[in-house]
């Protein structure tokens, strides 16, 4: 980005608004809006609260498992409705549908089916998250090329060496986006739906904060979360860039 | 009354056509009719071009040969036995080259040995051998994207050439590599397969080509494609490439089939 002339640095959007920030948190003394440094500091503290590791285990244990479960659902399910044209018709729709649905609204339902507690947060994790990774494995086994197919097959490839040595490697790079994106709906679902359960891991926490006015701890804790998010997907992103050079000349 | 000379027999003529076709048709889904009642024989050692106007179903026998398209009907006989699946006697070298772009050449030129489970030093051997002999030594460890066109056909090559089959089956293999490429690899193919001793089958759609490196040239009509005719070439008896290109029986088979062909073009 350039301005008057000079080049400014990547940081500098950020810097900007945290200073914005903390001018509005010290000028007005609004309750919801604590000066930022003020926000580092509990930040710091939070980090050294039993409590906020307790909710930091639990909550990555739900989200580790429903992450797991919608990645080793999800991918076959993609290969199998990009490879048959029958499930895609069956299912294709649905996919479509519930990629783009407020999934939100079925949380409570969830609540009564799973219970207030770690499973109904394993499932909205694993629901917010499969169908993006549903959606971009189909799109990806779609594209691999008919002809790198072929010669497997010419070869003398077996169907289960046509899928485990061409087709999922050749899918990889959109494989691996929707894995991202996965993750990065996987941590709205485990939040929305912590906040709904609101008496496990960092919900708890959310509730607990927000009902006591305590915003330096919520905005530290909201800060934490959308770093760790981000974070996730960064460093998929880094692997995905790995893998796109290798698969970069796909023809 | 006494027979005449006895007319070859039907095991000695499948001895000498290692592939034979018998009333080959292929219609596609939508009725398109790409083939209709090809019947032919491609002799043992020999290089056969299938020659014709784009649409006329070369590339669709091909592959009906190697067993990655289903006929219609009719039947393909490799050494004499029916074949509908593709088979280890049977090599492919595809026209969009069809190399594995996160694998490095060696793994590329070994992969069909891969598939079969020979040990990884054994078939790494194999395929440094066709690597050197298509004259890609020094590049093994490359990936197929930071190769040329030609280079990356000469992988493709290699390819089939490692799981020592007896046929090779190309699909238009030099049409995406630039002309003075081309020429330089069909000099280099032609030398390549005088030691080899393979029989191939060679789609094209140049005329000058398939003189050039066919022993026998079959003609295909407009689609639906139908056996024209079979032109017996063997011009490399000729001498040296230069030679070959100035000669005037290349330059006549050349210009008899551009006028077979011309009147499939509107």
């Amino acid at each position: 980005m350039k301005l008057f002339g000079r080049r400014i640095p990547m940081m500098f959007s950020l810097v900007f608004w945290c200073v914005v920030w903390e001018i509005v948190g010290r000028t007005q003394d609004i309750l919801l809006v604590p000066p930022f440094t003020h926000v580092l500091v509990a930040c710091e503290e939070l980090l050294r609260t039993p409590k906020f590791l307790d909710a930091v285990v639990i909550t990555l244990k739900a989200f580790g498992a429903g992450m797991a479960l919608a990645i080793a659902i999800g991918i076959p399910l993609g290969v199998l409705m990009g490879r048959v044209e029958a499930a895609n018709r069956l299912l294709g729709m649905w996919v479509n549908v519930f990629v783009s649905a407020p999934l939100t609204a079925l949380v409570p339902i969830l609540m009564i089916l799973f219970g207030l507690g770690q499973a109904t947060i394993i499932v909205t994790v694993f629901l917010f998250a499969v169908w993006i990774i549903v959606l971009d494995t189909y799109a990806g086994v779609r594209h691999v090329s008919p002809s790198l197919l072929e010669m497997g097959r010419s070869f003398g490839a077996t169907r289960w060496q046509l899928y485990t040595r061409l087709l999922v490697w050749a899918a990889l790079p959109e494989i691996l986006a929707g894995v991202r994106l996965g993750l990065i709906r996987g941590v709205k679902g485990m939040v929305i739906g912590q906040l709904l359960v609101a008496i496990v891991g960092l919900g708890e926490l959310f509730e607990l904060y927000s009902r006591n006015f305590l915003m330096e701890e919520f905005w530290a804790l909201t800060i934490l979360l959308f770093g760790f998010a981000l974070g996730l997907a960064e460093l998929i992103g880094l692997v995905e860039r790995r893998v796109e050079f290798y698969a970069g000349t796909r023809s | 009354m006494a027979a005449g000379p006895s007319p070859p027999t039907e095991a000695a003529s499948a001895r000498a056509d290692i592939v034979r076709v018998q009333g080959i048709s292929k219609v596609y889904e939508g009725g398109i009719q790409a083939l209709d009642g090809i019947d032919l024989a491609f002799p043992e050692g020999k290089l056969t071009s299938l020659l014709g106007p784009s649409g006329c179903g070369k590339t669709t026998l091909l592959k009906i040969i190697a067993g990655l398209l289903e006929a219609s009907a009719g039947d393909v006989f490799v050494h004499g036995s029916k074949v509908s699946t593709p088979g280890p006697e049977r090599a492919f070298v595809f026209q969009d080259f069809a190399l594995i772009p996160w694998s490095t050449v060696l793994r590329n030129v070994a992969f069909g040995l891969e598939l079969r489970g020979v040990g990884k030093n054994e078939r790494n051997d194999v395929a440094r051998k066709y690597i050197a002999e298509v004259g890609l030594s020094g590049f093994e460890d490359r990936y197929p994207h930071e190769l040329s066109g030609g280079m990356r056909q000469r992988v493709g090559l290699a390819r089939a050439l490692a799981v020592n089959a007896d046929v090779l089956l190309m699909d238009e293999p030099f049409s995406a590599v630039d002309e003075q490429t081309r020429r330089k690899f069909q000099e280099d193919l032609i030398a390549l397969l005088d030691n080899e001793k393979k029989t191939v089958i060679f789609v094209t759609h140049s005329i000058e080509e398939a003189v050039y490196v066919s022993n026998q040239v079959v003609l295909l009509s407009r689609r639906p494609g139908r056996v024209a005719r079979v032109i017996r070439t063997d011009i490399r008896s000729v001498g040296t490439p230069d030679e070959i290109r100035r000669d005037k029986r290349y330059l006549d088979t050349v210009e008899e089939i551009w006028q077979m062909l011309r009147q499939y073009l509107t």
